[in-house]
């Protein structure tokens, strides 16, 4: 059972699973871990895309439009929003595939990287044939080095079996949350280090070689291939109106095996969590899309749904689709300080209030989780966390601030006991003498 | 509302470039104050009337070049509210 969200799952304890009643679209006929789709399998279920021609397809993108398909990666943002941007820039496109998955609770695209990674790579050679791209990136995080396999044996087959009409190159990013960023991988590709750069230029206006970029998380263009085979209709018969499909969904915490499960947008998440064998009663709070999200109390998770429009009075969001869920005989506080910690170390160090904010955050929240001076520092966590909003190159700090002040609300509880001087984990904590 | 918007600009920083000089809250302080490492907090970032050239000053003399002055213009304050 996993008690720390900020610790990266061991990739071979991840189980997968399909919500009850839902036919599965990523995950049908899933091969087996260490198992691999090869891309004559592949071709047999998904043809090829249509040769990538400069000045692209238009059709392609109304296709995409249609579907309402939105960003996974945790923006949720409408993919043909940023394909139409992309297309009418200033230069040929580029696309990139963002594969980095920095959230250490989250694997579902590697998953899809190292299992099917024709799934992931069609979609981006449909994204760069709507948009007219010269070439593709795949950008694969240095954790996952079955995501790596996976991209590097399909690019492989590729050469041998097909001329898709694009170059397709394979980019690996340095294990740290902000090199995930879009701007990183642009920086990264461009030939520098993977950390945020200045903006603007942002990427979809100039991004590699300073040619407009269209960067997406590697699941939503997995959800490309399918609707690109199957038909914007049937991309909508799943999910709600306003957020159709299905998505990934990584939980872990107080569950038999952690679990990557293919869910319907707004889908109940008392029901994912029940399903996959987690026990309400049990939790004492969940972290809704990962260290860059937010800790919702049980009753506000268990009664919400994962779509945007149910999140959003709870100040969530589905994200990047990360559940934690945690046990209730673990302490929050720690579980807080221990993230916000984390941060601290995950700064690029880059810009000021990044740097040595997040770390007067994590030493605050380490006091008040060691119950030393516990009021002077929620004082000053209050104070910190509200001036680091939207001081940084990137969001990175905001979510800092947003996990530490959500988790603090949640576990309001447990910050008593701590006042004075006890916790729930069933230690007293050590006061200074 | 267009005579009013008119002239009115806006200052933001690059977190990126900023080195925590503290040289825009010596020319702007009713605009800026200074966090504990003495990197700026951009408590209003509308220039009051008759303040650009102080603001021009300061963005001049940063070290890192990392202040910024744009203009307001009135669409896309109308878009924001």
């Amino acid at each position: 059972m996993e008690t720390h969200p900020e610790n990266r799952v061991d990739p071979d304890a991840w189980t997968v699973s399909v919500a009850p009643g839902l036919l599965p679209r990523l995950l049908a006929d899933l091969p087996r871990a260490g198992s691999f789709r090869t891309l004559a399998e592949h071709r047999a279920v998904y043809p090829s895309p249509p040769q990538v021609r400069k000045g692209g397809d238009p059709l392609l993108i109304e296709e995409v439009e249609r579907a309402g398909v939105t960003g996974r990666g945790g923006a949720s943002f409408p993919a043909h929003l940023k394909w139409k941007v992309v297309a009418s820039g200033r230069g040929r496109p580029m696309v990139i595939v963002n594969g980095s998955e920095g959230e250490p609770a989250s694997s579902k695209d590697a998953v899809l990287m190292s299992r099917v990674p024709h799934l992931v790579i069609d979609g981006a050679v449909y994204a760069a044939a709507a948009i007219g791209a010269e070439r593709i990136f795949v950008c694969v995080g240095a954790h996952s080095t079955s995501a790596m396999a996976g991209v590097e044996r399909a690019l492989e087959e590729r050469d041998d079996a097909e001329d898709a009409g694009i170059p397709i190159e394979m980019r690996i990013v340095p294990d740290r949350y902000v090199a995930g960023e879009e701007r990183s991988l642009v920086h990264m590709i461009n030939g520098g280090p993977a950390v945020p750069t200045s903006m603007p230029p942002r990427p979809f206006e100039r991004g590699v070689k300073k040619r407009p970029t269209l960067i997406h998380n590697a699941e939503t263009l997995a959800h490309v291939t399918t609707i690109m085979v199957n038909g914007a209709a049937w991309y909508r018969s799943a999910g709600t109106s306003d957020e159709p499909g299905t998505r990934l969904v990584s939980l872990s915490g107080a569950l038999p095996r952690p679990v990557i499960c293919e869910v319907e947008a707004g889908a109940s998440l008392r029901e994912v969590f029940e399903a996959n064998g987690g026990d309400c009663s049990l939790v004492s709070g969940v972290l809704i899309g990962g260290n860059f999200g937010t800790w919702l109390s049980p009753q506000d998770a268990f009664g919400a749904r994962l779509s945007l429009a149910s999140l959003r009075p709870t100040g969530a969001s589905p994200g990047c689709g990360v559940l934690f869920f945690l046990p209730s005989d673990v302490c929050g506080v720690a579980v807080v300080a221990d993230i916000a910690d984390w941060y601290s170390r995950e700064s690029a160090r880059q810009c000021g209030p990044c740097e040595f904010g997040l770390e007067a955050i994590a030493t605050a929240m380490d006091a008040v989780d060691s119950a030393l001076d516990v009021d002077p520092m929620l004082a000053r966590i209050e104070r910190l966390t509200s001036e680091i909003r939207g001081r940084g190159g990137c969001k990175f700090p905001d979510g800092a601030a947003q996990m530490v002040r959500s988790g603090l609300t949640v576990f309001a509880d447990e910050v008593q006991l701590h006042r004075a001087g006890y916790c729930t984990s069933g230690r007293i904590s050590e006061v200074a003498v | 509302m267009s005579a009013k918007t008119e002239g009115r600009y806006r200052i933001s920083v690059d977190f990126i470039a900023c080195r925590g000089h503290g040289m825009c809250a010596d020319f702007l302080p009713e605009n800026v104050s200074l966090d504990e490492w003495g990197y700026p907090i951009v408590k209003d970032d509308t220039l009051a009337p008759g303040r650009l050239r102080d603001a021009k000053q300061a963005a001049l003399l940063c070290p890192e070049l990392a202040l910024r002055i744009e203009k307001v213009n009135a669409s896309a304050e109308v878009a924001r509210k």
